[in-house]
């Protein structure tokens, strides 16, 4: 049973918080079959006794209270340690295991990032983190109640074999009844959870498109495709409920028909003088409060398909073993850009697509180049080797003369800055999304924000830097991110500085003063100069550049100025004249 | 681009309704819940009937069984025994009819309720202004329902069940014996005066877990997410500490609300112990004036534990109704959120087919709340022409398209299509003449034919074929792998940008509209699809009105007249050569063009 051995991982890694709180199960078990003893024996000397002889004494008095309400409080106790003992390890469990996932994460390269979705790699530090460990929180119920089990079938012996044997065939009816129940029920939970995940992409997917549904006047056919989930999950739910109506009566009435036997039995074993009356009603009254708890192995068992795939999905990722390695190279940080070399570099993602090949270029410190080419022709991958996100296949990528992969771990972020086409900004503030946790002054923050040209809708914002970003902050236009971003990278002072088409989605006329200010500062009075790479597409950003590389077919085409390139490469100037003019051809007449 | 921070659209959270109005509310959303109620009621009461055989057949047992009269009576037993095991059965089968009685109108409420506010979310003015919420909205059509269905499902039997286990256990104990009945309500009457208490903690603790889950589901997608920024700027070392932070409060948070949980459920067992040891004694004493039976003690005994695990039950069942009913709250507070746009339905107005004019007539719009974002625009735009609106980030030009093609109404003035009032105009004629392609061509998860048919729900793969042909795009069509039967992926992401505004333009163009408002892309595309984009474009707007929202020159360039717009009013208006001789704000924006076109 792979179910137990998930567990057996969350009983070695808690062992003393299983073992308190299944002690206060077994503590809770053991009280219950003794509330029952208490309750026969009270009946047998106390309350026969006193209903035949017409008196009691003081000592059986205080005997009965102090027996109940003993026994009252010490299940309290077992309740609270079973309870909160399983929700404790429970917690852990999830906690730690959150805790590895997303080391992991920070760990893997981007080249493993790149391989798995964003929504797998979600789910599997948040739902199934939960599946795997969600049987902690029966696991010490039902270990008390086979506890509390063995206790009753001792005791039931004990007191009368002829009783106990009627009695005994409850135990393993009401078992069967809940596997049966489980067998049935649980291929539809399953369905009913596969169903909950589609009828929630319908809807993302319809809010996503609201522009397209609006404006088409789709809303009817939209709800009709929602109605259709929706409904599926309402009679799957009312399959499950029919399952659950017959179970509930018969798991109910399996030991109340017990009971009816053992009374029976009872009386003629009375008769036969073989027992006393207290010995019925301890055997009935045993019946009665053990079969309820019996359903909570049931509850384990119902958890355990889940707990297992949720466990192996979560070790696909701690168990992957791919790994960036550093050197312990330092670069020294001067007030000039950085060196950049290239050097024979090759690189694919997988062996029968080479993606860039037998490239080799130098950037000059503070000089600025530009990489200009069709889409698919290489220029993002390019950036994600430049930062070493992905190591070449073959050659080299050099900095100030060092391999990228001789340097110390977080020693290139320190000399140099990607800024990505798609901004992704923090659940934090403005302020914290520039400078990252570093101690960073306001007034530097602010000079960011100026060179990218974001300072102006930052003050506007109610907290200006203190203002919320994210999920459940303030919304953002793409431009808008795209500035903070760049900001994010400008506060570094980075000696290096790539921007892969990182002002895109900015008006032509803001990107212009920010591509001035760069210039500005790379060109800058030696005081921290930067050596700029830019991906673009507009001929403002590319005329920016001292060099272009012209790449095609992941090789460099072709490389010059770009009034040069212009003059003397027609499918360069087919390119980059294509992006400005196609979108309406001039001289097209009605 | 929309550089609008868009502000006051907010969704009712429905906090201020009370849980009884919540419920009034439910129900009245969802009549399938009030069908057949007190039917399950009553089965609901015959089912928790069955509780009480056993403690009376025990009662029975040793009163005429055991001590009876004649001393141990096997036959009293056996017959006795055989009545109890068929009022068994009998109270089990109504058992069986309540629970799937209670299922079935709770999932078909729910469903009911979901759709409904699915169909509502569409109407929100929320969903085109302000994307990043999104998310929260499907939560309320899916698991804010899912809860709601839990408890009633769960939670309803239970709490129907022990409300009803309770009822009939005092009854029948009163029918014993009212002094120990009243022994056992005192031992459990402190329990239940502190129910209120434990439940305000319980819900505020659970409200603090509910807080900290999704501050931490946010942080530990960071790595994933943001993997990139995190590793270019290096700051595993902070991420994880963020994401150890939040994991630790959101741990710490549980612990405690587990900790409220388990206190508050052992108390019922305290009671219970206390009630047993006093019914045995107090009834000892009053078996002493012969009030009682041995046999009916025993019986309270057994009637202790009928009341000990509904009170368990029931407190559990009050802590997931709080969440429900929070839940509950959020679904309706979409329903009662009011749409911003009121469809005049059968009785509007329909327009006549054939290019349109289109007045704007002394416009003014604004955000609740928000500062003014069109001042004063009245503008005329004649049948067939095409018209071009520029403007810096925040000018209003975009707002212009969307009051235009109303997805917003004005706050003041009218715009007018033909003539008519945009806001008599029935929805199924509007947005059949009027269509708005927007600037990403948002696809869904489908084929290629299911989304361009979209445009039409009639057209079959011929017509599709055809519309593709006319706007040049035939052989595009064909060169695709499976052609229309091709899977476009989620949002549309197996196709490159261009050639998901390719589908957009064909979806357009099978829709047929007789006003076209175009929000241009901005993200770059390859050359070759930027020239087929064009040549469609051009073929799509002929024929028709169309305004472009001008993010290009050469858009400009090429519209018969454009609308300048600047911080909310409409500063110029011409053909592109007469506003360059102008100068002004065109002249500013047409200089910083031209100088990217040619450094």
């Amino acid at each position: 049973m792979d179910g137990f051995r998930v567990l057996g991982v969350a009983i070695r890694r808690e062992p003393w918080i299983f073992t308190l709180s299944t002690l206060g199960s077994v503590l809770f078990g053991a009280l219950t079959v003794a509330d029952a003893w208490v309750l026969g024996w009270s009946t047998d000397h106390v309350l026969l006794p006193a209903f035949d002889e017409g008196a009691t004494s003081a000592g059986l008095v205080v005997a009965v209270l102090a027996l109940f309400v003993g026994v009252a409080i010490l299940r309290a106790v077992g309740i609270v340690a079973r309870r909160l003992g399983a929700g404790i390890m429970q917690y852990r469990m999830q906690a730690a295991y959150r805790r590895e996932v997303t080391a992991q994460y920070l760990r893997l390269p981007m080249a493993w990032h790149q391989r798995h979705p964003t929504g797998q790699l979600l789910s599997n530090a948040n739902s199934d983190v939960e599946a795997a460990w969600a049987p902690i929180a029966p696991l010490p119920m039902a270990v008390g109640t086979i506890a509390m089990l063995v206790i009753a079938v001792v005791q039931m012996l004990l007191v009368d074999l002829k009783m106990a044997s009627v009695g005994l065939l409850v135990f393993p009816l009401v078992t069967i009844a809940t596997l049966i129940y489980q067998h049935w029920s649980s291929p539809l939970f399953t369905q009913i959870q596969a169903l909950r995940a589609e009828l929630s992409e319908v809807a993302h997917e319809s809010f996503d498109g609201a522009m397209v549904v609006k404006t088409l006047g789709r809303e009817s056919e939209e709800t009709e495709r929602f109605a259709a989930k929706a409904n599926q999950l309402r009679d799957l739910g009312i399959r499950v409920g029919r399952i659950r109506a017959m179970f509930d009566p018969i798991l109910e009435a399996i030991p109340s028909l017990g009971v009816l036997g053992v009374l029976g039995v009872g009386v003629w074993q009375v008769e036969q003088g073989n027992a006393g009356a207290g010995d019925v009603v301890t055997i009935a009254y045993l019946l009665t409060i053990v079969a309820f708890p019996i359903r909570s192995i049931g509850w384990l068992f119902g958890e355990f398909p889940r707990s297992v795939v949720g466990f192996r999905r979560v070790h696909r990722v701690l168990d992957e073993k791919v790994t960036t390695e550093y050197g312990d190279a330092r670069l020294t940080s001067t007030e000039v850009g950085a060196r950049l070399e290239v050097a024979s570099l090759a690189f694919s993602y997988d062996l029968d697509r080479t993606l860039l090949a037998d490239l080799s270029f130098v950037v000059e410190p503070g000089s600025t180049v530009a990489i200009v080419g069709e889409t698919a022709s290489g220029k993002s991958t390019l950036t994600t080797l430049l930062t070493r996100l992905v190591d070449p296949l073959v050659g080299q990528v050099l900095v100030d003369g060092t391999d990228l992969r001789d340097l110390a771990p977080g020693e290139l972020a320190r000399q140099a800055a990607l800024v990505p086409q798609t901004a992704f900004l923090f659940d934090d503030t403005v302020r914290g999304n520039v400078t990252l946790g570093e101690d960073v002054s306001d007034e530097d923050v602010w000079h960011a924000l100026r060179t990218a040209q974001a300072d102006g809708f930052v003050a506007a914002l109610p907290d200006a830097l203190d203002a919320k970003l994210g999920e459940r902050g303030t919304s953002l236009s793409g431009g808008q991110r795209q500035r903070l971003s760049l900001a994010r990278a400008l506060v570094r002072r980075p000696r290096l500085l790539i921007m892969d088409d990182a002002t895109s989605a900015v008006d032509p006329e803001v990107e212009a003063r920010i591509l001035e200010g760069l210039r500005q500062q790379s060109r800058g009075s030696g005081s921290n100069g930067s050596t700029l790479v830019l991906i673009a597409y507009r001929k403002a950003t590319i005329g920016l550049a001292d060099e272009v590389l012209f790449l095609s077919g992941g090789r460099i085409a072709d490389r010059g100025t770009h009034d040069d390139l212009l003059v003397r490469n027609p499918a360069y100037a087919d390119l980059v004249n294509a992006y400005e003019q196609s979108a309406v051809p001039a001289e097209v007449s009605e | 681009m929309s550089d609008v921070v868009a502000a006051g659209t907010s969704v009712d959270s429905g906090a201020d309704i009370s849980a009884w109005q919540t419920l009034k509310r439910g129900i009245e959303v969802s009549p399938e819940l009030r069908q057949g109620f007190w039917g399950t009621v009553a089965l609901a009461l015959l089912g928790t009937a069955g509780r009480v055989v056993v403690p009376i057949a025990v009662q029975q047992t040793l009163d005429k069984g055991l001590n009876g009269p004649d001393g141990v009576d096997l036959g009293f037993v056996g017959v006795m025994a055989a009545v109890a095991a068929v009022a068994l059965v009998l109270t089990g089968v109504s058992s069986y009819f309540m629970t799937a009685r209670l299922f079935t109108t709770a999932e078909r409420g729910l469903a009911t309720l979901r759709i409904k506010a699915f169909r509502h979310v569409h109407d929100l003015p929320l969903l085109t202004q302000n994307t990043e919420r999104r998310g929260a909205l499907v939560s309320r059509v899916t698991s804010d329902v899912d809860q709601v269905s839990q408890f009633l499902v769960f939670g309803g039997i239970i709490g129907i069940i022990s409300v009803g286990q309770i009822v009939v256990a005092t009854a029948i104990m009163l029918f014993y014996s009212w002094q120990l009945t009243l022994v056992v309500w005192v031992c459990f009457l402190p329990l239940f005066a502190s129910l209120g208490y434990f439940q305000r903690r319980l819900s505020e603790a659970y409200g603090v877990v509910r807080g900290m889950v999704g501050q931490m589901l946010s942080v530990v997608s960071e790595p994933v997410v943001g993997a990139l920024v995190v590793r270019t700027h290096a700051i595993e070392d902070r991420t994880q500490a963020r994401i150890d932070d939040s994991i630790a409060r959101y741990q710490a948070a549980s612990t405690k609300a587990q900790g409220f949980t388990a206190f508050s459920f052992s108390l019922g067992g305290l009671s219970g112990g206390l009630a047993n040891a006093l019914v045995i004694l107090i009834g000892i004493w009053l078996g002493f004036a012969g009030d009682i039976t041995s046999g009916e003690v025993l019986a309270f005994a057994f009637l202790v534990t009928l009341f000990v695990s509904p009170v368990q039950m029931g407190t559990q069942v009050l802590t997931d109704g709080q969440n429900a009913i929070a839940g509950w709250r959020r679904v309706i507070g979409i329903l009662d959120t009011r749409a911003d746009l009121d469809d005049p339905g059968p009785d509007g107005a329909t327009l006549p087919e054939g290019p349109m004019t289109v007045e704007f007539d002394r416009v003014d719009f604004a955000y609740p709340g928000g500062p003014p974002v069109l001042v004063g625009v009245s503008e005329l735009i004649q049948a067939g022409s095409r018209v071009a609106v520029v403007g810096e980030t925040g000018s209003g030009k975009t707002t212009f398209a969307k009051v235009l093609t109303r997805l917003m109404d004005p706050t003041a003035g009218e715009v007018r299509l033909d003539g008519v009032d945009v806001r008599s105009i029935g929805f199924d004629s509007l947005r059949r003449r009027v269509v708005l392609v927007p600037q990403e061509g948002f696809l869904f998860d489908s084929t290629l034919f299911a989304n361009v048919r979209y445009g039409d729900l009639n057209a079959t793969a011929d017509d599709v074929r055809a519309a593709a042909t006319e706007l040049g795009l035939g052989d595009w069509l064909e060169g695709l792998p499976h052609g229309l039967e091709t899977r476009v992926g989620q949002r549309g992401e197996s196709l490159s940008a261009g050639e998901r505004q390719l589908v957009a333009l064909i979806r357009a163009h099978l829709a047929d509209p007789d006003l076209l408002v175009l929000d241009e892309a901005t993200s770059a595309v390859d050359p070759a699809l930027e020239m087929r984009i064009g040549r469609a474009l051009e073929r799509l707007m002929s024929g028709r009105t169309s305004v472009t929202i001008a993010h290009r020159l050469s858009t400009a360039e090429n519209a018969d007249e454009v609308i300048v717009f600047d911080r909310g009013r409409v500063v110029q208006r011409g053909s592109h050569q007469d506003l360059v001789a102008e100068g002004g704000v065109y002249g500013r924006l047409h200089g910083s063009w031209a100088a990217q076109q040619t450094s």
